[in-house]
């Protein structure tokens, strides 16, 4: 990577090592002298925040492992051991609970600020696919983590979603039997789980070092979407964004330590403090919020797609739903070729931002219908068709009105540069 | 708008749309109770807590069992060893083989967990008229409501609706989910004597006995407050200074 030319450190062991294998140098150039933009905002510390809590999974999740037995009889109360006799195991255990939640929030708000200031666009194009697949990693493994306590809600939710492979033609039920590695959400299900939840973790750090490789080859986008001309418009890495990112961070886990130590069990079912057992299903299953705007997309299908008023059907309900949920994420992917516009940043696309904005809006509600039950009903309107709003334009934005405004949207103007920007807010 | 104000919002949006995570599917809405381990510096009561175990294993234990709990936890309550070596014996407990492959009876010892009241789940059921009596070591978690909840099932015993026929073993409870029960009645007034003298009525039985199950469900709220506490008290002071680093080092940077 780093080979070529190199500045000699002064320090012997330094230059000796580096002579060999030029990590200080690379240190050096990606996390010191690194140039960025010089007008970043706190949405640029989530990405950092996001990362300090991968590896904060990452630790507490390898510790938990040590003493967590992964059998269908045993799980439930060797997680209970961790509470009660393992030394500070409740506390590795509701850092690691909370922390999954905490990791969504900062990759949810860091998602949304690629999207609102177009980080997505050319030349990151790359940059953003690695991170949605980071996304979609980070989706399998806290749900594979969700049943890992053999709870009533975990094995419940294991069910509901394995299930829900089965609705895929031809190949359904035999995946569904590869996933459950039986008949039944059973014992080598919760193996097989517990192998993947501590696999996938790994890969997510591997493909976080292509995210953050991709980012150092294009630098950082920035709030104004305009490419850096020069020295002027960046400051080093260090000890600029480092300093604002400690800070930032150092805020962010204030929040988190508040819901750790205060409320551990605010985003914990009741069900997830009983015993698993395939005989009794609960009223009411529920994923965690995360996946709450998804699974609301997946229960927004409720009609066969045919040929109308015959009785030929191409998709059935179930697998529609199952189209849309994993569509809803899959859609991502392809945001950089759907919005072509010049344009990077909202701030001077007023009818980008207003779409982008609605969509957030649009996502919460999504989440909100997700935790109601299916047949919920509020102020007369029957939550379902909320949903099916919702879902319809979550990807009417995608594939309709992002391509429209990518053609149609006129900018307004540009600043100059970032330097002229940034003195002219400084001036006003 | 602004992005900030936007962001904003969101944030107060979600924090609005969590509470209502939590109250589906519960009974009717318990009045919340006065607890000792509420709030930010909230403590057990230990004499509750000694009460309500004086509570759960005089009444609750005959067909309640706590088998995520061994003798030697009731330290936590305030006993000492040798209370609890003389609780613990109190109860005999199936051991072995021994040398001979026999299996063997012993008094229990403040290692062994609480002992329960049925062999197995079938036949605490087949005494219980078909109900099985749930496990109560993480009850208070395990219930919408917790503490609050306990203590409405204690207390919301009362005569059915006329247009209510309930079968035989059940009754009607005002915070049971459908208010229909299979426990009867498990406390009234001056059914369980206290050693330190507290009056003992139906609303102190039901308090002491929420109490002390919410600790047998979350036996370390109170390390987990304090060392929260410190974690909190760090970070506030860490970012206070991460601010100050931070201006310093951006002050020339325009």
């Amino acid at each position: 990577m780093a080979s070529g030319k190199r500045e000699p450190f002064d320090n012997a062991f330094v230059e000796w090592v580096d002579s060999r294998l030029p990590i200080f140098t690379l240190m050096v150039k990606e996390y010191r002298a690194f140039p960025t933009p010089k007008n970043f905002n706190y949405f640029w510390n989530f990405g950092a925040i996001a990362m300090v809590m991968l590896v904060l999974m990452i630790v507490t999740g390898i510790v938990l492992a040590m003493h967590y037995t992964p059998h269908a009889t045993m799980a439930f109360n060797s997680v209970e051991r961790i509470m009660r006799d393992v030394n500070w195991g409740w506390m590795l255990r509701y850092m690691h609970m909370n922390g999954a939640s905490f990791f969504f929030i900062a990759v949810y708000i860091h998602i949304f600020r690629g999207m609102y200031y177009g980080s997505y666009k050319k030349p990151r194009e790359l940059l953003w696919i690695f991170g949605v697949l980071i996304f979609l990693l980070m989706m399998a493994t806290a749900f594979m983590g969700y049943t890992l306590p053999w709870s009533q809600m975990g094995g419940w939710a294991a069910t509901v979603i394995t299930n829900l492979f089965s609705a895929i033609p031809l190949v359904g039920e035999k995946l569904v039997a590869l996933l459950w590695g039986g008949f039944s959400v059973d014992n080598p299900t919760l193996n097989r789980f517990f192998s993947l939840h501590y696999l996938l973790p790994f890969v997510i750090l591997g493909v976080v070092v292509l995210h953050v490789w991709a980012l150092h080859v294009t630098g950082s986008n920035n709030p104004l979407g305009i490419e850096p001309n020069g020295p002027q418009d960046t400051v080093p890495f260090h000890p600029y964004y480092t300093a604002k990112d400690t800070f930032g961070l150092s805020v962010f886990l204030i929040l988190y330590v508040v819901v750790t130590f205060w409320f551990p069990n605010v985003f914990a079912h009741p069900d997830h403090f009983v015993q698993y057992d395939s005989m009794v299903t609960p009223p009411h299953i529920v994923p965690e919020w995360y996946f709450l705007p998804y699974y609301a997309i997946l229960r927004s299908i409720t009609f066969d797609i045919g040929i109308p008023f015959t009785d030929i059907v191409f998709i059935n309900a179930k697998f529609g739903g199952v189209i849309a949920m994993f569509g809803a994420v899959i859609v991502l992917f392809f945001l950089p070729w759907f919005d072509s516009h010049p344009v990077r940043s909202a701030r001077f696309r007023p009818w980008y931002k207003i779409a982008l904005l609605a969509l957030a809006l649009d996502f919460i509600l999504l989440g909100y219908v997700g935790m109601e039950t299916a047949d919920a009903v509020k102020f007369g309107i029957p939550l379902v068709y909320v949903g099916q709003i919702c879902t319809l334009y979550y990807f009417a934005f995608f594939v309709a009105i992002v391509p429209w405004l990518s053609k149609n949207e006129k900018a307004l103007p540009l600043p100059k540069s970032i330097n002229d920007a940034v003195l002219a807010a400084k001036g006003a | 708008m602004s992005i900030r104000k936007f962001a904003f919002s969101l944030f107060a949006l979600t924090a609005l749309a969590l509470p209502a995570h939590a109250k589906e599917g519960g009974g009717h809405g318990e009045a919340a109770q006065h607890w000792s381990f509420k709030g930010m510096t909230g403590t057990y009561d230990r004499a509750a807590l000694q009460r309500g175990f004086e509570v759960y294993r005089q009444v609750c234990a005959s067909c309640h069992s706590l088998n995520l709990l061994s003798y030697r936890n009731l330290a936590d309550l305030g006993y000492s060893e040798d209370q609890i070596k003389a609780i613990a014996s109190e109860y005999a407990v199936m051991d072995g083989p021994n040398d001979e492959g026999e299996m063997f009876e012993r008094p229990a010892r403040p290692s062994d967990r609480f002992k329960a009241p049925f062999a197995n789940k079938k036949a605490a059921m087949y005494a219980n008229n078909g109900a099985y009596p749930p496990d109560m070591s993480l009850l208070a978690k395990a219930r919408h409501g917790g503490a609050d909840y306990i203590y409405g099932i204690m207390t919301g015993y009362a005569d059915a609706p006329e247009n209510m026929t309930l079968m035989q073993g059940q009754y009607w409870n005002a915070a049971m989910h459908g208010n229909i029960i299979a426990m009867s009645p498990p406390l009234s007034d001056g059914m369980v004597s206290y050693e330190d003298g507290t009056e003992g009525t139906l609303h102190q039985y039901a308090m002491d006995i929420a109490t002390f199950l919410t600790w047998a469900a979350e036996p370390h709220m109170e390390a987990r407050k304090r060392t929260g506490l410190k974690a909190l008290i760090f970070l506030l002071v860490f970012s206070f200074i991460m601010y100050g680093v931070k201006k310093r080092v951006w002050q020339d940077a325009h």
